[in-house]
């Protein structure tokens, strides 16, 4: 059984966000996206001042088995992508909510955060896709 | 694997099957407008036995002629055993093999290939290879879009001294995905693309910058300085390269303070006969930190569950049957046969053979210019220095020129005129090894005859 931390806002396609206390969103692929994909060999993070609109593939993360987009939640202007990932994709599998991160994102409107599913939400579509 | 067709029963049954009438009753769904009935321009099918008689009658009109093109495709020396080995069945197809990790051999190959080339361009890694040099330089300049995540312009700046050829190819495939290509010009006196011109565009966002060694004209840029430039200007340097001239020349990895990020070319001189147009094939090598935006397959050595050595494609996930349209191409094969008869062929020679035939070629065309200029109403266009093809420039039009030599059984050269009037009876002509000395006089008798006949234009 993969992890769901409470606290966190996730969408269908698996990414998870982090309001963070400087306004910005925090952004990575949950739990079960990293243990379907199996072991990280690469990770496409975006570069600082870039836009993104919700929806949009801003982030490929590739495993030995196959390669996925990671799609923005939010609009708004990039802050940061992981580097550490460049050099580690690993960290996704051993702590995706933590040191697994792999973009800030200040949003343009905090609305499109708050229309994320919960973690119960997340849960619930977890369990309706490995039904 | 044998091929066996439906018979017409088979057709008949799983037609039944699914409950269609016939095969046209397949495509009822797209739109009549739309369908294709008949091909303009594309004559019936002809049976094997007419086949044959066609192309011998084909084939009877080719006659030995001297030749001295190049602008491109370089007429020279393969050894009888590259084609022997090439022709042997387990070798014998034009793809990646299906089931790529059943043909060992064929994957052994073509990391042989990699590793061979990865060397000749002093650069990291290479794919195992492209369709042919155009559509390869297409697919650099795609990937610099991709691997430059600096840059959002996709502005790309072309040297006008580019073979003419490869900027018609780029605009049709790259120009319709909105890149844009500008173009900078060259030194009328030298050849050589004008590296100050370049400053135009400091400060803007260019995303690449190719330069090709030698260029269109023979002519051997600067490219240290060219791709210093690009660097320093945020932009990843390109280079399109004479897989021949690299045996005497610097390779692209050790262009300027940081080497080029791309290199690719047209591998044609390495053991592929002129034929027609091609088949040829393109090749690529880049830095390791581009590799993931490459284009192609890339073939990789790993160990199997025993512990043995193997070879596997590798990387695949850049690829379209993984990636589908986020893929970096849409190339799925390459020039397999081709590759082969190049691995093949730099296994024989060995970089002493290749910088020979470089060497040689070289020596060649400035025999070739020396005894060309000496002609009355012949003149060199550039005077840099140059590899194994030169511009001349006539006092009259080139193709009644061309004409007249050919009557006399030689291929004079490649009139320009039309791709560069500026410079006006502009013809690029080319010595490879394969050239002799008394060759070379023959042709410079025959011009002489050719313009004595006529007066200038």
């Amino acid at each position: 059984m993969s992890q769901v931390p409470a606290e966190l806002r996730y969408l269908k396609s698996h990414e998870w966000a982090r309001l963070e206390n400087d306004g910005t969103i925090t952004i990575g692929i949950s739990d079960h996206a990293q243990q379907s994909l199996g072991d990280l060999v690469f990770v496409e993070a975006p570069e600082a001042g870039r836009r993104v609109r919700a929806g949009e593939s801003c982030a490929v993360v590739e495993s030995v088995k196959a390669a996925s987009d990671v799609y923005s939640p939010v609009s708004g202007e990039v802050v940061a992508g992981n580097a550490d990932l460049g050099g580690q994709p690993e960290l996704i599998n051993s702590d995706p909510y933590g040191a697994g991160w792999i973009m800030r994102i200040r949003p343009d409107d905090k609305t499109q955060f708050a229309a994320m599913m919960d973690a119960k939400a997340y849960e619930a579509a977890l369990a309706a896709e490995t039904h | 694997m044998p091929f066996i067709p439906h018979t017409e029963a088979d057709i008949r049954e799983m037609l039944a099957a699914i409950g269609a009438s016939d095969t046209e009753a397949l495509f009822e769904e797209i739109p009549a407008q739309f369908r294709v009935r008949g091909l303009d321009g594309v004559p019936p099918a002809l049976s094997e036995m007419e086949v044959a008689r066609l192309m011998m009658d084909l084939a009877a009109r080719d006659t030995r002629r001297l030749n001295f093109i190049g602008a491109g495709a370089y007429d020279h020396h393969v050894p009888s055993a590259v084609w022997a080995i090439v022709s042997r069945g387990e070798f014998y197809s034009a793809y990646t093999p299906y089931q790529a990790e059943a043909s060992q051999g064929t994957l052994q190959l073509l990391y042989e290939y990699q590793t061979m080339m990865a060397s000749l361009t002093g650069m990291d890694i290479s794919n195992a290879s492209l369709y042919d040099g155009a559509s390869g330089l297409a697919e650099a300049c795609l990937m610099a879009v991709r691997a430059n995540r600096k840059s959002k312009s996709q502005r790309i700046l072309l040297p006008v001294a580019l073979n003419p050829t490869y900027r018609s190819v780029l605009q049709a495939i790259a120009g319709n995905q909105s890149l844009a290509f500008e173009l900078v010009p060259y030194d009328q006196k030298g050849g050589q693309t004008i590296v100050a011109a370049l400053d135009k565009y400091r400060g803007q966002d260019i995303t690449a910058v190719v330069i090709q060694q030698p260029n269109f004209f023979g002519t051997l840029e600067d490219v240290d300085a060219v791709t210093n430039w690009a660097h320093d200007n945020n932009a990843l340097a390109i280079g399109v390269v004479n897989p021949t001239a690299l045996a005497v020349t610097k390779p692209p990895g050790e262009w300027g303070r940081k080497g080029a990020d791309i290199a690719c070319g047209d591998g044609q001189p390495l053991g592929v006969p002129l034929s027609s147009g091609g088949p040829y094939f393109g090749f690529m090598a880049t830095k390791s930190e581009h590799v993931r935006q490459m284009p192609g397959r890339i073939i990789g050595r790993t160990v199997d569950l025993d512990g043995k050595p193997g070879f596997t494609l590798t990387l695949q996930a850049r690829e379209q049957h993984i990636r589908r349209s986020k893929a970096t191409s849409n190339i799925c094969t390459n020039q397999g046969l081709l590759v082969t008869a190049a691995t093949i062929y730099m296994s024989l020679l060995g970089p002493h053979g290749l910088a020979q035939v470089a060497a040689t070629s070289m020596q060649r065309t400035q025999q070739l210019v020396d005894a060309l200029t000496k002609v009355k109403g012949v003149r060199l266009a550039f005077d840099r220095p140059r590899f194994h093809e030169a511009v001349l420039l006539l006092d009259r039009p080139v193709a009644p020129v061309l004409e007249a030599l050919a009557a006399r059984g030689i291929v004079g050269g490649y009139d320009i005129s039309a791709h560069y009037p500026s410079l006006g009876h502009g013809l690029l002509v080319c010595a490879t090894e394969t050239r002799t000395v008394a060759d070379i006089e023959t042709y410079a008798r025959a011009l002489g005859e050719v313009m004595k006949s006529a007066a200038a234009a």
